[in-house]
């Protein structure tokens, strides 16, 4: 009888670790928790919208977001078009200069140089999204008007390289994550064949790297897109199809930060926002899993 | 002994060259950051003064201070850090010391990284939706705090989860060899080991936190406010919507004093992440193992 009681060790320490055990497996399952709260709250006040006024032909269709007129109407396709252009021209400015980045930093630079500019890149990234804003409305349109002699400073132009700039740290640092995965021996094979640094880089690091530069890539689109306060103070924010750089546009985040605080809870213009909302929170989702299966594939080839 | 081939030589200049080229795209990344600094400071450091810091605002922001918008930022952060903190280092303590690798895991990290990229408005949604509406908050420093924590969760569990995987497993493995449960070994050993590297983390989130402006707008900050919150259940005022008001809602707000706030946010923000860069550094300098 003594024998089975002394082998027992179920003593306060071993009831702590359990109840530690469910705390932490608590916490490790919250981030799904809070994912599906996300889209469950988004979903409950936009699905109003999606069974009532809303029209999928009008609400990709349509350049006629008019909530607030006697016969609201709500086309989202001009604000579609509006994150497309910025984050287009964004990408179009930033992906070249971030990737060049990546590979200066991660197979060019070293010791001080190297951590310096690393410091800098993320004091770039640390830079709140309002001041980005500021800085667009302040700095830029001016300079802007006085350089390319056009009436409005704001628009695609503006926003695409304050976003653009924005999307560049996470980019250059997954970019750089990626060239220091590709493993020595790849490059010292190359190198003992007579290859120059150059080469190794572009047909060996390159080509190795490129779905982790690819993930990248990827991010800093996600980044863009779901930008909010920059985009709403550098852009104008009129809805408007595009047609010159130097047009202003609304992009969709946008939208929903200029209009959810005047539009009466409930309302259809209410739940149109939310609408909106399921979609960006769908492409985001989208393009993060597009990245994570990027990332993976190299894992899994390895 | 060699002498360099014509072929040689091309290549040589070819990877100067190319050299050349990325270091002038690297240049011209990190420049605009100084640039800018260097731009805010000239144009705000006449509007700072004490009474800038430390008075309201008068006359829907063209005069006065910004002291309530510092307090509320505060206020909101330290809401934000108290929920997102215990959270963020418990999930991170099951994913670096309990899970096994299995599909929870997996689906786990990929709801993290998820989190991590919906955008700050649909935050923002979420945050409408689910405290201000449902849960009755009302336009709250608790609505807004909560939806920040949600928001800023990912970057704690990441940074945390990276102090604890640096802990050498020998350490745990020689605490268990001693009789000491997983909990034991955790509060002893790995926390102990690894909490520089979680403050380091927690500073980070500080910065971001304090620089949102997206996530509060719609849950608990507003442009004016006649008196100083009194308890979690008010809204404030906030630092990053300050500027956003004061920047397009409102006029004729002298430049000095948009350009002022600018730079106290953004002084904040870099102070912190330089802090929290600085503790990194050190840290990684010191390491024994």
């Amino acid at each position: 009888m003594g024998a089975t009681h002394d082998l027992d060790h179920r003593g306060r320490a071993w009831y702590v670790d359990k109840l530690v055990q469910v705390v932490v497996f608590a916490g490790g399952i919250s981030a799904i928790v809070f994912i599906l709260g996300i889209f469950f709250f988004i979903f409950l006040e936009g699905i109003g919208f999606l069974l009532g006024p809303f029209q999928f032909s009008d609400f990709f269709g349509s350049i006629a977001w008019r909530p607030t007129s006697r016969e609201p109407t709500y086309g989202a396709l001009a604000l579609i078009a509006g994150t497309a252009s910025v984050t287009g021209l964004a990408m179009v400015v930033s992906v070249p200069f971030s990737l060049g980045a990546a590979i200066f930093i991660g197979e060019f630079a070293s010791g001080r140089t190297r951590e310096t500019l690393k410091v800098l890149i993320e004091l770039l990234a640390a830079v709140p999204s309002v001041v980005w804003g500021f800085i667009g409305l302040s700095i830029m349109n001016p300079l802007i008007i006085r350089i390319f002699d056009v009436p409005v400073g704001l628009g695609v132009l503006n926003s695409g390289i304050i976003l653009g700039l924005m999307a560049a740290p996470i980019m250059t640092t997954i970019a750089e994550d990626a060239l220091k995965a590709v493993p020595t021996s790849y490059r010292e094979a190359a190198e003992a064949m007579g290859a120059s640094k150059w080469q190794v880089i572009w047909k060996v690091v390159l080509p190795a790297g490129k779905n982790g530069l690819m993930a990248a890539v990827l991010l800093g689109v996600g980044r863009g897109f779901g930008e909010t306060m920059a985009v709403l103070m550098a852009t104008g924010h009129a809805i408007n199809i595009p047609t010159s750089v130097f047009d202003s546009v609304a992009a969709i985040t946008a939208t929903i930060a200029a209009e959810l605080g005047e539009s009466p809870v409930g309302s259809d213009h209410y739940r149109a926002l939310f609408t909106l909302g399921i979609l960006l929170f769908l492409i985001t989702f989208v393009i993060n899993l597009a990245a994570d299966l990027a990332v993976r594939g190299v894992r899994g080839k390895k | 002994m060699f002498q360099a081939t014509p072929l040689n030589e091309r290549n040589r200049r070819i990877e100067r060259l190319v050299r050349a080229l990325f270091g002038l795209m690297t240049v011209v990344l990190v420049v605009p950051v100084l640039i800018i600094f260097a731009v805010l400071s000239y144009n705000g450091l006449p509007a700072i003064s004490l009474e800038f810091l430390t008075a309201a605002p008068a006359d829907q922001g063209r005069a006065g201070g910004i002291f309530p918008a510092i307090l509320g930022t505060i206020w909101l952060v330290a809401v934000a850090l108290l929920a997102s903190v215990p959270l963020g280092v418990a999930a991170a303590i099951y994913l670096s010391e309990y899970a096994p690798d299995n599909w929870l895991t997996r689906l786990i990290n990929l709801a993290i990284i998820n989190l991590a990229g919906v955008p700050s408005i649909v935050h923002a949604l979420f945050g409408v939706g689910a405290f201000v509406v449902f849960a009755g908050m009302g336009k709250s420093i608790l609505a807004a705090g909560l939806t920040l924590a949600i928001m800023t969760l990912p970057v704690v569990i990441v940074a945390t989860k990276e102090s604890l995987q640096a802990v050498p497993q020998a350490f745990r493995v020689a605490c268990w060899n001693m009789g000491a449960t997983r909990w034991q070994t955790i509060g002893k050993v790995v926390l102990p080991n690894s909490i520089s590297g979680i403050l380091t983390g927690v500073i980070l989130v500080v910065s971001r936190t304090a620089g949102e402006t997206a996530p509060i707008m719609f849950t608990g900050a507003v442009a004016f406010l006649p008196f100083l919150p009194q308890s979690v259940l008010d809204p404030t005022m906030a630092m990053a919507y300050h500027l956003f008001y004061i920047s397009t809602a409102a006029t004729g707000v002298p430049d000095e004093i948009r350009y002022g706030t600018a730079l106290v946010l953004i002084t904040m923000v870099l102070l912190m992440n330089g802090a929290s860069i600085a503790f990194r550094a050190r840290l990684r300098g010191r390491k024994k193992w």
